[in-house]
């Protein structure tokens, strides 16, 4: 290998000498066929970086469901649910997936309307080696799919915060297909898909800046999450009963988890190895940082004990509003985002839900709805192209003298939240219909690991 | 004979244990069980939903001695058990009618 680099670089000097030489002479057949087998080369180096960063990215993402979301839901539930909880997030990994090949990549990412893709890639028809340049031109079209679709895995399994502990598993699977081909793949094709009526990269209409899925991941999922805490109603005896967390330690493994995982999440949606993905990795860590900090400071001031569970709930929120930011914004104005979020998050999930009452058992909405939301109008706030020069020297957010940028996310925000909230209670409607989306009372009681699944997490009385 | 019920502080049982070992009592059943008494609970809060918690851990301890060596026994159980806090837990001394060891059937305090 050395060898090859040492010919590289000697070839680079060729090139760069070449007008000299082409001013004395024409250059010779055999210095060109050299020449442009450097630039094969440096192009082959640079997929293979790109691809494997991308390839871990991906593996990252998929451990933010399985292990990391299911650990720190299931801990967060009573332990008769426990393993139903982990199943939600698990059995995704599986479902998603088979959608995903079938039609979902097509869905989203083939070049169809402004709402929906076209069916070009269905059964991953063409999808391969070849890069495809419209959305990642250095690495195979095959990783930019499979890194996606840990996106489209996580979306789904976040709502199941909201309808844990009494919504039936076979509801629940239904629930997800037609989630996933009625909200999922129409808003990631509206916001990351070419031709998307959000795009602001590939020709959408109305520009908004989602880096790594402030609305089609997390607004998605919350607000759909708090249709679905509405729709079902509360669990029996909430909340009177105890319904306390059975098992922090589990819930604060995954959210660890879940804080590594989303450096691929966020710095893999450069979807290169390139300064950019180290940026938005910065902005993702600092800003996670200050929402631990900001969640804490209001739980110690407001309930004089700053929790474990605040601390790792904070760094969900800041984690969350940084995803939409996180390739467009400044390290400064990440320890601003997210210091935001968790007290903003802090907010609705300890204050503002008790008043209103629903029952969102591991407050998917509170987290997710509130944080990818004020994450998704900060990124309007703070976008700017000295970290992300995507338009061409043209001015992003409102930090660059782009005030219009604010109103272009709230639209964006508008969409998603509509889109989530209207498809969710029609789907939940059918789903109703069609097998009943609740579990009946005894059953719930009872818990569904051992009503809907046959078995229970701890058996320790051997 | 005589049987005697203690539920006390969980930290104490290491205490407990080792006087009554001093004073040669070997036998003894432990339970992890929840109460309380006099004592009042705490509060938890998680993500702002707040829950008294007013039955608190204690540790009971059972075991069944001679009638003669039944004061010996309690008084070794309050001096080992007490921190002189709201909390500390109860004692309580029932007659036995009878003991039987399971292995020989032999009966009465000889099978304690």
């Amino acid at each position: 290998m050395p060898s090859r680099y040492l010919s590289a670089l000697l070839l680079c000097a060729l090139t760069l000498l070449a007008p000299t030489i082409a001013w004395a002479q024409s250059i010779p057949p055999a210095t060109e066929a050299r020449i442009s087998a450097v630039e094969t080369a440096v192009k082959s180096a640079q997929s293979a970086g790109d691809n494997a960063w991308m390839l871990v990215s991906a593996a990252l993402v998929l451990m933010m469901t399985g292990p990391g979301l299911a650990l720190f839901y299931g801990g967060l539930v009573r332990p008769k649910n426990v393993l139903s909880t982990m199943m939600h997030s698990f059995i995704l990994m599986a479902v998603v997936t088979v959608i995903w090949a079938i039609v979902g990549y097509s869905l989203a990412f083939g070049e169809g309307s402004w709402f929906l893709g076209d069916l070009r890639y269905a059964f991953l028809n063409g999808v391969g080696a070849a890069p495809n340049a419209d959305y990642a031109p250095t690495i195979p079209q095959q990783t930019f799919m499979i890194y996606q679709l840990m996106f489209a895995i996580i979306t789904p399994a976040l709502i199941s915060g909201a309808y844990a502990e009494r919504m039936k598993f076979s509801a629940m699977l239904l629930f997800t297909v037609l989630w996933m081909l009625l909200v999922y793949f129409p808003l990631a094709h509206m916001v990351w898909g070419k031709g998307g009526l959000l795009n602001a990269f590939l020709g959408g209409r109305i520009p908004c800046f989602d880096f790594a899925g402030g609305t089609v991941v997390h607004i998605s999922s919350g607000v759909s999450a708090l249709v679905a805490a509405l729709y079902l109603g509360k669990r029996v005896g909430y909340p009177d009963e105890s319904m306390k967390p059975h098992n922090l330690t589990l819930s604060f493994i995954g959210a660890c988890m879940l804080w590594v995982g989303w450096f691929g999440f966020n710095a893999g949606s450069a979807l290169a190895a390139s300064p950019l993905a180290t940026s938005a990795f910065v902005a993702t860590h600092f800003a996670t940082a200050t929402a631990v900090l900001g969640w804490l400071l209001m739980e110690w001031v407001r309930n004089g004990k700053p929790s474990v569970l605040g601390g790792i709930s904070g760094a969900v929120a800041g984690l969350v509003a940084i995803t939409p930011a996180s390739g467009f914004v400044t390290p400064m104005a990440a320890l601003v985002i997210g210091f935001l979020a968790g007290v903003a998050c802090f907010f609705m999930v300890s204050v503002v839900k008790q008043k209103l009452g629903y029952d969102d058992t591991l407050d998917a909405f509170g987290v997710h709805g509130i944080g990818g939301t004020l994450g998704a109008i900060l990124t309007g706030v703070f976008a700017t192209r000295l970290v992300n020069n995507g338009l061409n020297g043209k001015p992003l957010g409102l930090v660059d003298g782009n005030p219009f940028q604010v109103l272009n996310q709230c639209f964006g925000v508008l969409v998603s939240w509509g889109m989530a909230a209207v498809g969710t209670l029609v789907i939940l409607k059918i789903c109703d219909m069609l097998l009943g989306v609740r579990v009946n009372t005894e059953q719930e009681e009872e818990g569904l690991d051992l009503s809907l699944h046959g078995e229970e997490g701890y058996n320790l009385e051997a | 004979m005589k049987k005697i019920e203690a539920v006390i502080q969980p930290h104490k049982l290491e205490d407990v244990k080792a006087a009554l070992k001093a004073i040669g009592v070997d036998g003894m059943t432990i339970t992890e069980v929840r109460g309380h008494g006099r004592q009042k609970g705490h509060k938890e809060i998680y993500r702002g939903m707040e829950y008294e918690v007013d039955l608190l851990p204690k540790m009971k301890i059972e075991m069944v001695v001679s009638t003669a060596r039944s004061d010996e026994v309690v008084q070794t159980i309050l001096s080992s058990a007490r921190t002189g806090k709201i909390g500390d837990g109860k004692i309580f001394v029932y007659d036995v009618a009878e003991a039987i060891r399971i292995r020989n059937d032999e009966r009465g305090e000889g099978a304690l």
